[in-house]
Parts: structure tokens; C-alpha cells; sequence
């Protein structure tokens, strides 16, 4: 059992928990994630990391309150627990092993849609406290569902919100700012860091091809057991069929096949009988968007 | 009097009814019929049957105990060389193992072996005789990765000599392939799996769920950071193999892992479980090894009308003759000499059917086994909705790749000598599919065993 320490709703059904697990806490890094399960009857979650502290031995996680699952997870309160949760599961961000000096001389630009600010955060962090300064650019749909800014302002390089309705920062979508910034400003990346929702990271995807940034996305698909065995999660990615959770998550965004994944992504939604299942992606941090395809 | 070449029927529940429920299938002898199979045992003093068990349970002497009644005399003698009795009797593949060296085999049926250890330990499951437990430790730790079937007989062997031992797994629940690959209904999850586990805890073994080995922690650190001094690996098979036919990513394919793992591990038969499974209705799995059938069992379960496609003959099915036997019965339809080409997909990304082609036997091949070669112009469409791909998985390298000095093969298949499990690292065992890639649970219980030995033998010497 894995108690949660602390509870904070970001949002209006996003939820941010502090859990109890040492040894995940002990060995994760940026890129991983977990896989959570609130009771015997539930379903194995696969949840990015948010944050994690070694000493305490906490693991933070975020999620949207949209499919069962989540939403049995979000009347969960401080002291309560998790039945399971397993990790670091994944390949780490690939900078966490690159030559720090030459990381140093980067340009990097992160880019979150919705609740993908939880997994670019220790991702800019780690950054941050290494001594690398990166561009973020997060997307909202309105100014009241940015999550986690005060966060990211401390940690990030020059930080840019966007709003789809114009009510804070930037007016319009991530992709629009990302040709703002590098078509108007004059500003140069070496590497790109889009996650969200799919349909916007291949969108943040089909900009930075045009503009020759490397892109790196994070996956998640649907997942069962998160150690390789099932291969739900499989992936095209250039010619090659990639499992996410042990391959990934994170890929080369303009290798990924966008289309197939969405299509994977939708396996549990049209079908009738099982209505519980309707709004799947509410269980990853690609939730929220509100045009992953999933059923409204 | 019955004929003492057939072996005594084993009753079972009908095919029709079945085939709509995840109750066991078979449901193994009363007492009665107990002794009377056991009285057509002669007793061999040479008994082959011993040489054909992986774990050499000295088949003729439980057999005997069994013929006078005395059950719980029966159970201490499987149990000194089996730790999963129960599990054991429902999946061996007896047939090709002790059953197939019987000599009464040689005119009429063999003993029916796999029944007798089955009876005999669901007696002692009932009756809940214990295993004896070793009065104190002897203070020495041992970490076992895995909790099925090759670590669970190697921390049970280990507790019985003493050792303070902690079986780590990384899924939520304890067994390994004996709950997320096995179905219900060839062996039951409480009434079995769970209390064969919980004879291995009486014995004072420590189990840790949720921790992934090569994520959570590492073998070096389990031995630096944790004070374990040695280390059995039993982690099992790895990652499913596809075809790489075209079609394969769309809705409604899946490995055999996946399917069975929602089903079995993560109950999606049972409605109180939040788990989702595309159960299908017209379904084709590919392949013909056990899990094979039992993707294909449990696909009919769920409603299904099931195909098993396989590309050579009945004769090469690689899986258990028993389980053909109930697939057939409870109406899996086969279609051998035949292999698929490539899944056909509607415009919203699902499985709308299948090309294949026929195929027939040539020269034999490396295996031994004559080798598929297609039949020109054979091509045709099979209409399905769900696509099952059983065609055996590779290693998984989360720990191969994280452990220092642990040498694999070019199948990256752990490289561990197999009289006693020890690997190229010093402290280091490993044992079962994680070393053989897939076999059998009998298979993975004597490497368990052989890991336990080679253990106990370092350890004595260090």
C-alpha cells in the first residue's frame, strides 16, 4: 500500500498527489512514469512522474479526473492509499545522460499542451538545477486550466503561456507561438521537447519539421502491465514497431506514426456495452485537450 | 471391474456448457477413483516415470501411499521434490514427462500421474496440511526475482534450508505466468495458485510486489545497498513477437500476453473489474502452442467464434494433447496448413479480416519438424474482428541490461549453467524462460530447484 501524503486540485479536475513510494523515489528520473492502481478491481494507470523527492520519499503525480479510473482516484484524500503503484517504469529523457558541457550549449524548447506541463516539469527542472536554461511554451484552452505556472516560472528559461481563447499570454495554440518565436524573434533551438495531448504533439511536430528542430514526444498509449510483456502499447515509429514502455516513452516525434497512435488510442471507446471505458484518455496526462478524438 | 489398461476417467464438465464459463474444466478424481487409479500403478523398481520429471518426484512411492489412503503421507513425499503440487497436476504435459515412460503405457494407458499428484495435493489443500517449516534461519539472505513458477520452488527450496529470502515481483499480484498467462479454467487463481503461494510464505519467505527489477532497484544494488549475498533471477518470457505482416497495428490485434494478461491477471471476464477487453466475435489466433489455446479457450468464453491458425500440420501443435482435446470439444474450429499474409483493416483502424495462404509439408527443417512451404495461388479471406498473435516472446532485457557482468546469449537469453542456475556474475543464478526463453512451468520449477541448490552450495563455501 502506498499512502498519499498530499492533495492539491490545480484545477478543476486536475488533481496533483504526493505518494509514498521510496524505492520510485529512489531511482526515478525525467521521462519515467508509473503505473498506479487504486484498488484490487482497478485498472493499471500508467501516470507520468511530476516531481519526485528522495529524501522524503514521495513521487508526485498529476492526473485529469475523466475516466473511471481517475475519477476513483480523485475523491482519494491526504492519509488514503494506493493499492499498487509501480516504478520508475520507461527509459529516462535522453539528456539525463548526455555530456552536461555540451548539454550546457543547447537550445532547448519544451512545449506542453494541458496537463503535459506535469511531465515537462522535472524534465526543465533537472535542467535548471544543472545549469541549463530551457524555453517553455504551455497551452491551455483558457487561462483558469494552466496548471502548475508558479512551478515552472522558477525553473524555466523564458516561460510562455498560451491560451487558446486569448484570456492570458499568448492568443492561440503552442504551434503558432513555436513559429512566433522562431520566425518573428529570431530565436534558434537545438532540440525540441513537445507533450500533450497527441493531436497537438503532432502538430507541434509538423512545425518543428518545417523549421528543422529535432523533436523528441512522450507516448502514452494504452498500457496493461508497463514492463514489455503485452505490447499494447506498440508504436510505429519510422520502420520500426516500438513498445512505449520499454522503448520510450519518449521517441523521435517526427518519426512517430500520429495517426495510427490516435487510431490505437480510440480501442476501447466506440465500442458499446462497456460505457465506463468512454473517456479513456482521462487516464494519462494527455487528457484534457478536449480534441484527442475521444468520445465528448 | 474395470479395465486395468484405462486409466480411471477423470471427470470433467461438458463441452457445451463450459465453453460459456471460466470454471475449472476438469474437475480430478474423488478418493475413490483416487485409489482405484493408483492400484494400476505396478510399482517399477526402476521407475522410468522418475526419469521423465523434471523435479524426480518419486512417482511410485506417492503413488503407493495413495493406494493405501494415506493422502497426507502421499503429499510429503511430491513434497519433497515439488513446491506447486497442485499447479503442477493440472499443467505438466505429462504425456511427453512421466506419463509418456510409464511402462503400462508400453500395453494400454499410461497411470494417470498428472491426476494422481493433482488429487493428492488438492487433498492436502483442503485439509490444509502445512509444509514443514525449518525451526530457525540460518541468517543468510537470498533475493529472488520473479514470483512464478522457477523462483517460487527456488525461495521455497531456499527457506527450507534455512535462508531468509524476499521474492520480489513487479506485478501487483503474486505468481507470475501462473495468474497473468494460465486461465481460471485450467487452473484456478484462489483455490489453487493462491494457497500453493501461501505454503511458500508459511515457510517464512518475504514477498514484495510492485518492484521492477532494472527500474525499481538493480541486482547490484540488491546486493550492495540491501545485504542480499545472493540473487536468483527466475523473471520469466519476455515481450511478445508479432509477424511483421502489414495490418498488424490496428484495433483488435493483440499479443497472447495482452489478451490473457487483461483476462486472467486483470479479470476482465468478471464485470466487478474495471478492465476493458475487446472480447471479439469472430476471432483468429495465430499459432499452436499452449497459450495459444488457452487465448483461444478464453476467447470462446467471452462469446467469441474462434479460429486457431496455425501453419503446419495437427501432428506439430506444439501444445499439450489435453488441451487440443478440450479446445476441440468446446468448438475452437482449426485451420492448419495455414499462415496469414496480412490484416485487413477498416478506415477507422480495426481488424475487418485476414488474407492467408494454405500451405503443406516439405523437407524437415532445423527443428526436425517438416518445414511449411505455401501452396501457389492458395490465397483466401478469412472475416474477423480480432486477431490473437501467440507466436512465443524474446527476452526481456530491463535486467540483462541494468546488471554488470551478467553475460547473455545471442537470444539474449541469460547464459546460466543448468545443473545449479549459476550465471557469468559472481552470486548470481538464473533459472526458467528468463534462460530457456519459453518452456514449460514444470521446466521453470526444476531450474528453480537446480538455482537453489547452486545457491546453497556458494553460499556454504563463501
Amino acid at each position: 500500500m502506498y499512502q498519499i501524503k498530499k492533495v492539491k486540485e490545480l484545477t478543476t479536475n486536475i488533481y496533483l498527489m504526493d505518494v509514498e513510494a521510496p524505492r520510485v523515489a529512489k531511482h526515478c528520473q525525467p521521462g519515467q512514469f508509473v503505473i498506479v492502481k487504486i484498488d484490487e478491481k482497478g485498472e493499471r494507470v500508467p501516470l507520468t512522474i511530476c516531481d519526485y523527492d528522495r529524501e522524503a520519499g514521495t513521487v508526485t503525480i498529476v492526473f485529469q479526473a475523466l475516466g473511471a479510473s481517475t475519477q476513483k482516484m480523485a475523491v482519494l484524500e491526504e492519509g488514503d492509499y494506493f493499492r499498487d503503484f509501480v516504478g520508475p517504469l520507461g527509459c529516462a529523457s535522453e539528456f539525463v545522460n548526455e555530456d552536461l558541457e555540451e548539454l550546457k550549449n543547447k537550445k532547448i524548447l519544451f512545449v506542453a499542451g494541458g496537463v503535459g506541463a506535469a511531465p515537462v516539469y522535472p524534465q526543465v527542472k533537472w535542467l535548471h538545477n544543472h545549469g541549463v536554461q530551457a524555453d517553455v511554451i504551455v497551452g491551455a484552452k483558457t487561462k483558469d486550466l494552466l496548471i502548475l505556472e508558479e512551478e515552472m516560472t522558477a525553473v524555466a528559461g523564458n516561460y510562455y503561456p498560451c491560451t487558446d481563447d486569448g484570456s492570458y499570454g499568448h492568443a492561440g495554440l503552442v504551434t503558432s507561438k513555436i513559429e512566433q518565436l522562431v520566425n518573428e524573434e529570431g530565436k534558434q533551438y537545438d532540440l525540441c521537447v513537445a507533450i500533450g495531448p497527441m493531436i497537438m504533439m503532432k502538430f507541434a511536430c509538423l512545425t518543428t519539421k518545417k523549421l528543422n528542430i529535432p523533436t523528441i514526444v512522450s507516448m502514452n498509449p494504452i498500457m496493461v502491465d508497463g514492463t514489455g510483456m503485452c505490447g499494447a502499447c506498440r508504436l510505429q515509429v519510422g520502420d520500426e514497431v516500438k513498445f512505449a514502455c520499454v522503448d520510450g516513452p519518449e521517441f523521435d516525434g517526427h518519426l512517430v506514426d500520429f495517426d495510427q497512435a490516435m487510431k490505437r488510442q480510440q480501442m476501447y471507446k466506440s465500442k458499446e456495452g462497456r460505457a465506463i471505458l468512454k473517456l479513456q484518455e482521462g487516464d494519462t496526462h494527455h487528457g484534457g485537450c478536449g480534441h484527442c478524438g475521444g468520445d465528448e | 471391474m474395470a479395465d486395468v489398461l484405462k486409466k480411471v476417467p477423470v471427470r470433467e464438465q461438458d463441452p457445451k456448457v463450459r465453453a460459456k464459463n471460466f470454471e475449472e474444466v476438469c474437475y480430478g478424481y474423488n478418493k475413490e477413483e483416487a485409489m482405484e487409479e493408483a492400484a494400476r500403478c505396478i510399482n517399477c523398481k526402476n521407475a522410468k516415470c522418475v526419469q521423465g520429471c523434471p523435479v524426480a518426484i518419486d512417482i511410485p512411492g506417492f503413488i503407493s501411499k495413495v493406494k493405501e489412503g494415506e493422502f497426507e503421507e502421499a503429499y510429503k513425499i511430491i513434497g519433497k521434490s515439488s513446491a506447486l503440487p497442485a499447479v503442477c497436476g493440472r499443467v505438466c504435459p505429462q504425456e511427453s514427462q512421466c506419463e509418456g515412460k510409464c511402462i503400462r503405457g508400453l500395453k494400454g494407458e499410461p497411470v494417470s500421474i498428472g491426476k494422481l499428484e493433482r488429487f493428492v495435493a488438492d487433498y492436502a489443500l483442503e485439509n490444509d496440511i502445512k509444509p514443514e517449516k525449518p525451526e530457525s534461519t540460518n541468517g543468510h539472505r537470498v533475493a529472488v526475482i520473479g514470483s512464478g513458477p522457477a523462483g517460487l520452488t527456488c525461495a521455497g527450496d531456499l527457506a527450507k534450508m534455512g535462508y531468509e529470502v524476499t521474492v520480489f515481483e513487479a506485478l501487483h499480484e503474486l505468481g507470475g505466468v501462473l495468474v497473468y498467462g494460465i486461465p481460471e479454467f485450467r487452473l484456478p487463481k484462489q483455490k489453487v495458485v493462491a494457497k500453493e503461494i501461501d505454503k511458500v510464505k508459511e515457510l517464512g519467505v518475504k514477498f514484495e510486489t510492485n518492484v521492477v527489477i532494472g527500474k525499481s532497484t538493480t541486482i547490484d544494488q540488491l546486493i550492495e545497498d540491501e545485504g542480499f549475498e545472493a540473487v536468483f533471477i527466475g523473471s520469466g518470457a519476455g515481450l511478445p513477437k508479432f509477424m511483421g505482416i502489414p495490418g498488424e497495428n490496428a484495433n483488435g490485434v493483440f499479443s497472447a500476453n495482452e489478451y490473457l494478461t487483461r483476462n486472467n491477471l486483470m479479470k476482465a471476464f468478471d464485470s466487478s473489474y474495471d478492465t476493458p477487453i475487446a472480447a471479439g466475435t469472430k476471432v483468429a489466433v495465430i499459432g499452436g502452442g499452449n497459450v495459444a489455446m488457452d487465448a483461444a479457450r478464453t476467447a470462446l468464453r467471452l462469446g467469441a467464434d474462434v479460429h486457431i491458425v496455425y501453419r503446419r500440420s495437427e501432428e506439430e501443435l506444439p501444445a499439450r494433447v489435453e488441451e487440443v482435446h478440450h479446445a476441440k470439444e468446446e468448438g475452437v474450429i482449426f485451420n492448419l496448413l495455414t499462415n496469414p499474409t496480412e490484416i485487413l483493416v477498416d478506415e477507422n483502424g480495426y481488424v475487418k479480416g485476414m488474407k492467408c495462404v494454405k500451405m503443406e509439408l516439405g523437407e524437415p527443417d532445423a527443428s526436425g519438424r517438416r518445414r511449411p512451404v505455401v501452396v501457389e495461388g492458395s490465397e483466401f479471406e478469412m472475416e474477423l474482428d480480432t486477431v490473437i498473435m501467440s507466436l512465443g516472446t524474446s527476452p526481456n532485457p530491463l535486467i540483462s541490461s541494468t546488471t554488470e557482468g551478467l553475460e547473455v546469449n545471442k537470444w539474449k537469453c541469460i547464459v546460466a549453467n543448468e545443473e545449479n542456475g549459476q550465471t557469468t556474475k559472481e552470486g548470481v543464478y538464473a533459472g526458467g524462460d528468463a534462460v530457456t526463453g519459453a518452456a514449460t512451468v514444470i521446466l521453470a520449477m526444476g531450474a528453480g530447484r537446480a538455482g537453489a541448490k547452486g545457491i546453497h552450495e556458494y553460499l556454504s563455501n563463501k
